[in-house]
């Protein structure tokens, strides 16, 4: 269980843009164990879509490219494989499911030719064996009436039932990694909650590691067991789900967790302030002009001299959880203050 | 698309109507008529002679009376007679049609079979020399009056072979037609390839930007099946629509070329017509033009639906 | 990662530039085919503005000299009557730009009040608007020119007409769907919200924003009316004598001098197609720079 199936180490990917120099992912690093749910949170811009699209190496060149780092997938640095060895892998060894599931599958197309052929690409399956897998495969991804509904078009299925056939076409060839980048932030919440049902219970039976981006905490808390928070490009904090919310180390992390609008409040000896919801003031900088010493200091409580001069170490504050700030152990005081 | 196809045709009708009356209108717009000139160009008006004449052609009716005998003529197929041969009219335009039609057809196929893929080849290879080279290409095409053109490849001709390629009757042989029909068909199509090269082009680019391309990279499809299995499929449906637009560029092309190669079609016979100021002729030919235009439209839009899954299963 | 490999990636996509005069050098390398069409129709104007102070005569006609080859005293020989042909291409330049300028500008014009009105104020203007411009589109331009300009007769001011008439129609259908697309945008809303009238609303939020649009109609317009009026004049019904027009250079020219005297067919051609080719660049350059989507 403790297998690791992918090592990202200093990951860095930059855009060349009218702006200037874009770090969009500045020096990332983490790995994912066999059938282990990660969540990589953060703002819009915070660099975790780019994270995901550069393991797949989808970034499109230009305006980006990979300049740094290495994505180890048992063994195999995908950063140095040429473009047709790395096809052999997208779809295959790692698959991604997008936002949105309209637009992200072909119009033109039958739902069974779009999921059939991820078959016939990898496995060399014939296309009446492919389209028998494809049955199966929307069958299980919880699609009713599956062999007719392999004949329909995309604009014929419901959206969550385009997120299904998506769902089964990345897991059609049995992965080993599936990127979800915000599967469900186009759905309706009801539908939501069906398809991280869905997810997690490919996860069980395929012991598909998964990676889930989002911006949204409250999935986070129900579907992952590990969780990165990105800020600017970098990690800011980094633990397992449980010790990272109940005792967020990093300002930026309680900022967001303070931030989620709570029905029925738990009140903390009647504190006010754990009431009221409380806003991250400021905005993200732009990539091509980041301030220098923490990033996040321009929006800090806490901020202080060091933290404006100088970048602040990845270390860990407690026990299993590591975090970027130079005032981690304060975080709690103040807050319970 | 049962209700689609109803609400088309009764489109087609209603617009086919207001062409009528705008024609109808634009050869009115400045007052005096047929009578005018052709005593202006005697040196002197019998007014007798001029009230005569405007009885015979029913020039002294109210308007709307002229425009209703015009329209019922045309329910019944009679168009009137020609003012300069005085001979009806269908039997002046209804030989020169077929030449026109075939050269129209040439030309179409020519800028289908050139713009189409090199449209696609462009588009795939976005900004290197190549697409440079086509674009520049493509955009000579669209800037080269095709009158000019013809007349460049007459030069040519006469330079090079010292016989100029005279088309006065069809040949019999259908071979020999076609050859001696390519010649203009090409100066005719040159323009309308331009025009079939950049819209694919530009349709082929914004399909490459739309997410699905991105998911089918996902899967590992190989730069071919993205381009040609995936975007293909979907930038051809604008195509489609493009010879639509392109049947009303190709009847300005036809009118000049015609005119330059010499050729007794339909085309060259507006511009006759027009200087000769036979009202009837050019009337009925520019309503024949706008059918023609209308219907292919409409054609069109028909295949587009029978393509389009979008529109053939409506949800 | 050393930072000097950035600096070509970097100077590439234009970081940290300022100023005009770079931001346009910077432009011109980035789209050299734009920049080759504004070089045209800089000389093309320049031409047109100066053509009297060249001291080259079009008009007058010198039997001695018809037909010369090119050379000596006609840079470009001379037409059967005697005349430069150098000269008459300089002053042709003045009457293509004013019959296409003067049509453009005159269709654009109704065409952006129309297409405004339509798209933004809706009802049955609007649908009576759309009718209007499905009629009038089913006619080639060349061919509703030519029975404008047949039924109004022929001189200059009329060719202007014959060819601004057919294009308003294609930019009314533009700025309409440009319209209808910002009549729903919010900063409408909060215009309306704050009291503003329905025609100030139109002429100092919408219009501005679909200046970008008409701009690249513009510039394609042009190309499309200078040919069109190469057309009519090359027919025998554009712009009349004693105007030097470069289509009717070319009709009088027609099949007969093909043989004897090529340079006559050559050089109006030419100009022509170099004129429309640079309003062809410039266009589809213009549109690539402001096209939205190209910003990411």
């Amino acid at each position: 269980m403790t297998e690791r199936v992918l090592e990202v180490d200093e990951l860095q990917t930059v855009f060349y843009t009218r702006a200037g120099l874009v770090k969009a992912v500045d020096g990332v690093s983490f790995s994912l164990s066999r059938g282990e749910t990660l969540a990589i949170v953060g703002e819009s811009g915070c660099g975790k879509s780019v994270t995901a699209l550069s393991l797949m190496r989808l970034i499109a060149d230009p305006p980006g490219r990979i300049v740094g780092g290495s994505v180890r997938l048992a063994g195999a640095d995908l950063v140095k494989l040429d473009e047709a060895a790395m096809r052999k892998i997208r779809g295959n060894r790692i698959a991604m499911i997008f936002q949105e599931p309209m637009t992200s599958l072909n119009p033109v197309m039958t739902i069974g030719r779009q999921i059939s052929e991820a078959l016939i690409l990898h496995q060399e399956m014939s296309r009446n064996a492919a389209l028998e897998r494809t049955i199966r495969m929307l069958d299980v991804v919880g699609i009713p009436e599956p062999e007719q509904r392999a004949k329909e078009f995309p604009h014929q299925l419901s959206g969550g039932m385009r997120q299904r056939a998506m769902i089964a076409m990345a897991l059609a060839c049995n992965p080993e990694v599936l990127i979800a980048d915000e599967p469900t932030s186009a759905l309706d919440v009801t539908i939501q909650a069906q398809i991280l049902e869905v997810i997690a219970k490919l996860r069980r039976e395929f012991g598909t590691a998964v990676i889930l981006i989002t911006h949204d905490l409250g999935i986070v808390a129900e579907t992952a067991e590990r969780v990165i928070v990105m800020y600017a490009g970098r990690k800011v904090e980094e633990g397992s789900v449980v010790r990272v919310f109940a005792d967020p180390q990093h300002p930026y992390t309680r900022g967001l967790i303070n931030s989620i609008p709570r029905l029925g409040l738990i009140r903390n000896r009647a504190d006010e302030s754990s009431r009221r919801l409380q806003e991250i003031p400021g905005m993200v900088p732009a990539l091509s002009n980041l301030p220098p010493g923490c990033t996040f200091a321009p929006r800090c409580t806490l901020a202080s001299e060091i933290c404006r001069r100088e970048v602040p170490p990845f270390e860990e504050k407690i026990p299993g959880v590591f975090a970027a700030c130079w005032h981690a152990g304060k975080v709690a005081a103040v807050a319970n203050a | 698309m049962g209700t689609y196809l109803v609400r088309r045709s009764l489109l087609m009708v209603l617009t086919l109507f207001g062409i009528s009356v705008l024609i109808f209108v634009m050869l009115r717009l400045v007052p005096g008529n047929i009578t005018d000139i052709i005593f202006d160009s005697a040196g002197f008006v019998n007014e007798r002679q001029k009230k005569k004449i405007e009885r015979e052609l029913g020039l002294d009716q109210p308007i709307i009376t002229q425009y209703g005998r015009w329209i019922a003529g045309l329910a019944k197929g009679d168009l009137g007679y020609a003012y300069v041969s005085e001979k009806p009219a269908i039997d002046e335009i209804l030989p020169r049609i077929p030449v026109t039609a075939k050269l129209a057809a040439l030309a179409l196929f020519f800028s289908i079979l050139f713009g189409v893929p090199l449209g696609v080849i462009s588009a795939v290879r976005q900004d290197t020399t190549l697409d440079y080279v086509l674009r520049i290409i493509s955009l000579s095409g669209l800037s080269l009056p095709s009158f000019w053109l013809g007349l460049l490849i007459l030069m040519a001709f006469v330079h090079w072979t010292g016989w100029i390629p005279i088309y006065q009757s069809s040949p019999g042989n259908l071979w020999k037609e076609i050859a001696l029909l390519s010649i203009p068909a090409a100066a005719v199509g040159f323009r309308s390839s331009a025009l079939v090269m950049r819209l694919t082009r530009s349709s082929m680019l914004e399909v490459l930007r739309q997410d699905y391309i991105r998911t089918a990279r996902a899967k590992g499809a190989s730069d071919t099946s993205v381009n040609y299995d995936h975007a293909l499929r979907n930038a051809v449906l604008p195509v489609v629509t493009i010879i639509g637009i392109e049947a009303a560029f190709l009847i300005g092309g036809l009118i000049v070329t015609e005119t330059v190669f010499n050729i007794p079609g339909v085309a060259r016979f507006l511009v006759e017509a027009i200087r000769w100021r036979d009202y009837p002729i050019v009337q009925n030919l520019v309503m024949f033009i706008a059918v023609v235009v209308v219907v292919v439209n409409f054609l069109v839009d028909m295949t587009y639906a029978v393509l389009d899954p979008r529109i053939r299963y409506e949800g | 990662m050393a930072n000097h490999d950035h600096a070509l990636e970097l100077e590439k996509a234009g970081a940290n530039i300022t100023g005009r005069l770079s931001s346009l050098a910077f432009l011109a390398r980035r789209y050299p085919l734009g920049a080759i069409g504004g070089v045209i129709m800089v000389v093309f104007l320049l031409t047109a503005a100066c053509a009297g102070l060249t001291g080259l005569d079009p008009f007058t006609t010198d039997a001695r000299s018809s037909l010369a080859r090119p050379g000596g005293e006609h840079l470009l020989g001379a037409d059967f009557m005697g005349r430069d042909v150098l000269a008459r291409i300089v002053f042709g330049a003045r009457i293509s730009l004013a019959v296409a300028v003067g049509a453009t500008v005159l269709g654009c014009f109704f065409g952006v009040v129309i297409g405004l009105s339509s798209g933004f104020f809706g009802g049955w203007f609007d649908l009576l608007v759309q009718r209007l411009i499905d009629i009038m589109q089913s006619l080639p331009l060349l061919v509703m020119a030519l029975v404008m300009a047949a039924s109004l007769g022929p001189s200059l001011q009329n060719t202007i007409i014959a060819i601004a008439i057919p294009l308003v129609p294609s930019v009314a259908r533009v700025i309409r769907s440009n319209a209808l697309s910002l009549r729903e945008m919010p900063y409408v809303e909060a215009a309306r919200a704050v009291g503003m009238s329905e025609v100030r609303i139109a002429v100092t939020h919408v219009l501005p924003n679909t200046l970008a649009p008409l701009i690249v109609l513009g510039t394609a317009q042009l190309g499309s009316a200078i040919l069109v009026e190469s057309a009519l004049s090359f027919l025998g019904l554009g712009v009349p004598e004693p105007h030097p027009s470069w289509g009717r250079m070319l009709s009088e020219s027609a099949a007969e001098y093909v043989r004897s005297a090529p340079w006559l067919v050559i050089f109006p051609g030419v100009a022509i197609s170099a004129v429309v080719f640079g309003t062809n660049l410039l266009g589809d350059a213009i549109r690539d720079v402001l096209d939205p989507r190209q910003r990411q």
